[in-house]
């Protein structure tokens, strides 16, 4: 019903319109740039309605923006932020000086193994100063994530985010980290739950851990939420993120409502998540079902590029993503017993799920096209 | 009347301090300690028994002893000297039952002390990050010393049932570290060079010899105040250690291996009699495992005085430094950061021009 009007993604494409619509947007987008509001929003959350303005004139206060949270919140940088800003600002040598040092600093304890992980082996420091790092070009620069409603996570204690799944590679678990990490007023963590895939594989599971992901299990989830963490879960699973494209947008089923119970029984409020943007990195058209029995995995996508380009297939397309954080759900005034009663959690189920869907149609309809 | 206390695996290390250890408390009368090879070490005032707990005679020793506190230590990974590794399950099955069926006929046996092992949970991807002492494995231990102490347990949980009068302990312990520690993962951490498993950084937890004495203490004495000391507890040190982080600050370097290559290797080694270096050691530092505490703390009411990073550093003092010590690292890292503070003087003078 709803998809012929918030899937706009042919409509960007078909020949006719394409020459005259990116302009068109392009300059409402840098008109509606001028005006305060929007001036406001690319402060905080860094979109960029065009890359050109932004690195004319936009590049600077963002620079100095960014250094001052970052000083602020974490006094080591590493390497290749002292560097980067070397370029950019060669007058901020006092702020450079602390920054090698910091940097050094960091150096000095990984190599000597100075440093903490906790019971689940998530490494807050490699973390911060070299994975974020990593993705954070991906999350400004290549998605341009735009990001709604982090003040709906609660600055402290326990909280279960519930988001869809997308997009063949996990992708948005990664960059909905980055925007719970990057915006949210008290720095907090997002732990996420991962496959049982993850950690089979060799590598993959090194640095999930250290990013703080554990496997999607009640056991941890509630271990996790008793500690009083921010835990993120992908309920579709597999369903979601291996769909075809044509299905894209459609929430499927949520797993059998394991996160409900868990959730409850640690009075943790649910936040729903709904990402737009990630359906459309890998468009799957086919899933070559003998290759993924054959490799152990769960789907073997086929998009228009892979496996036919080899790596460079693999590339995702430079979507524009939107992540908004719903109103918590509270599950806290539920009696203890209420874990148990299937009825309830099937009810809270939905409620979830319809929200995330209903915030993903109102979030395409509001969007202008797939790619900016 | 005092009590008397039998100890069972004495010839090692561990058992043989817990001899020593026990003795000096006022409760103890007579500590029996038993096994199959003489000890090398002294016992203190003990009465050392030879006997083999595989054989009936341990009935003997615990009916002429009258035992009323049994502490079995004798489940072990490896061999005394040169034991093969069907001896070893042989003691550690066969002598836990026969020991077992020694204790369910002794009338005056009031508490048993099981030192068994965190191996029982195994090691796979699969399953939930920390482990409690409920969590089902979700895979058995298809072999080895981590079967041995799934059947172990197995036949403790039998007695219990049978003989519901005696207080049953079983204590879980970490990797157990120190600066005589003998395990194979100790000997592991002294090679010069470690060889880890590619793509894998596992998390490991150990516990200090030191704690382990005090909790066998604990648990072969009345319980405490508002602890209770039968039951199944796992052991360990707070936090947890990264086998990188190990390396680290042992200062070896690592080889990374692809695991195919590892396992093939693990094979060939044991083939050739080498070391015991045994598959669930290869899945230990290819998955890890971290178990919890929480039972250890709150119903037995013990705190570990060494966390697993200060027992790993214990252990790592007395091992000597390895080829790339920590402390020459950070010296190296201190001298560039020594240069670039005399460069960082540079750039005020040229943005002045």
């Amino acid at each position: 019903m709803a998809d012929a009007k918030v899937i706009p993604f042919d409509d960007d494409r078909s020949r006719g319109s394409a020459v005259q619509r990116p302009s068109r947007r392009r300059s409402a987008g840098s008109r509606r740039g001028g005006g305060v509001g929007e001036g406001h929003e690319v402060g905080e959350v860094q979109a960029l309605p065009s890359r050109a303005r932004a690195q004319d004139d936009g590049s600077v206060p963002r620079e100095k923006q960014r250094e001052q949270l970052q000083q602020q919140e974490r006094p080591d940088q590493p390497h290749q932020a002292a560097q980067e800003s070397q370029q950019q600002q060669p007058s901020a040598e006092d702020g450079l000086e602390r920054r090698i040092a910091g940097g050094l600093a960091f150096l000095r304890r990984r190599l000597t193994g100075d440093y903490e992980v906790d019971d689940f082996g998530y490494d807050a420091e490699l973390t911060d100063n070299v994975l974020m790092s990593l993705l954070r070009p991906v999350y400004e620069k290549y998605f341009r994530v735009e990001v709604k409603g982090i003040e709906n996570i609660p600055a402290e204690g326990g909280a279960l985010i519930v988001a869809n799944h997308s997009g063949t590679l996990p992708l948005d678990g990664l960059m909905m980290q980055v925007a719970v990490h990057d915006h949210h007023p008290a720095g907090r963590h997002l732990r996420l739950l991962a496959a049982d895939l993850v950690f089979v594989l060799p590598v993959v599971n090194e640095l999930a851990r250290k990013l703080g992901h554990t496997l999607a299990c009640a056991e941890d989830a509630e271990r996790l939420l008793g500690q009083g963490e921010l835990v993120g879960v992908m309920p579709e699973g597999f369903k979601g993120i291996g769909k075809p494209f044509s299905e894209r947008y459609k929430l499927q089923r949520f797993g059998r409502g394991g996160f409900v119970s868990t959730a409850l029984r640690r009075g943790a409020p649910i936040i729903p998540c709904s990402i737009v943007g990630a359906e459309e990195i890998y468009p799957m058209l086919g899933n070559a079902k003998t290759v993924a029995r054959l490799l152990g995995f769960p789907y073997f996508p086929l998009t228009p590029t892979f496996p036919w380009l080899g790596p460079l297939g693999a590339v995702p397309l430079p979507t524009k993503w939107t992540i908004q954080f719903g109103e918590p759900i509270p599950t806290g005034g539920y009696p203890p017993e209420a874990a148990e009663d299937p009825m309830l959690m099937f009810n809270l189920t939905d409620q979830v799920r319809e929200q995330i869907q209903h915030t993903l149609y109102k979030l395409l309809v509001q969007r202008r096209s797939v790619f900016f | 009347m005092g009590k008397v206390v039998l100890v069972t695996g004495v010839a090692r290390q561990l058992g043989g301090r817990f001899v020593r250890r026990i003795q000096r408390d006022p409760e103890v009368d007579r500590v029996v300690a038993v096994d199959a090879v003489p000890p090398e070490h002294h016992l203190g005032g003990a009465d050392f028994i030879r006997a083999d707990i595989r054989q009936p005679t341990i009935a003997r020793v615990l009916a002429e002893t009258a035992a009323d506190t049994v502490v079995h230590m004798d489940v072990t990974a490896t061999a005394l000297g040169s034991g093969s590794r069907a001896t070893v399950k042989e003691t550690n099955v066969i002598g836990t039952m026969q020991l077992l069926g020694a204790c369910q006929k002794s009338p005056t046996v009031k508490r048993l002390v099981v030192k068994s092992s965190t191996n029982v949970y195994g090691s796979a991807p699969r399953d939930p990050a920390v482990f409690t002492e409920t969590t089902p494995p979700k895979s058995l231990p298809s072999g080895g010393f981590a079967k041995d102490t799934v059947e172990v347990e197995g036949y403790v949980r039998g007695f219990a049932r049978r003989r519901p009068d005696v207080a049953v302990c079983v204590l879980r312990f970490a990797n157990i570290l120190g600066p005589s520690a003998d395990s194979p993962l100790a000997s592991y951490f002294s090679l010069p060079v470690m060889p880890t498993v590619f793509g894998y950084d596992p998390r490991l937890q150990f516990v200090h010899e030191d704690d382990v004495i005090e909790v066998l203490r604990i648990a072969s004495h009345e319980p405490r105040r508002g602890t209770l000391n039968s039951g199944t507890f796992n052991i360990a040190g707070d936090g947890v250690l990264l086998l990188s982080q190990c390396s680290r600050r042992l200062g070896r370097p690592t080889v990374p291996l692809l695991l195919p290559a590892v396992t093939w290797a693990g094979t060939l080694v044991r083939t050739l009699g080498m070391t015991d270096f045994s598959p669930e050691q290869i899945r230990l530092l290819t998955h890890g495992r971290v178990v919890d505490t929480t039972q250890m703390r709150e119903t037995l009411g013990f705190r570990p005085k060494h966390t697993t990073a200060e027992t790993f550093a214990d252990f790592a003092r007395s091992r000597g430094p390895g080829l790339l010590p920590p402390e020459a690292l950070a010296g190296a890292v201190d001298r560039i950061a020594a240069l670039p503070l005399a460069g960082g003087g540079h750039p005020p003078t040229q943005s002045a021009n």
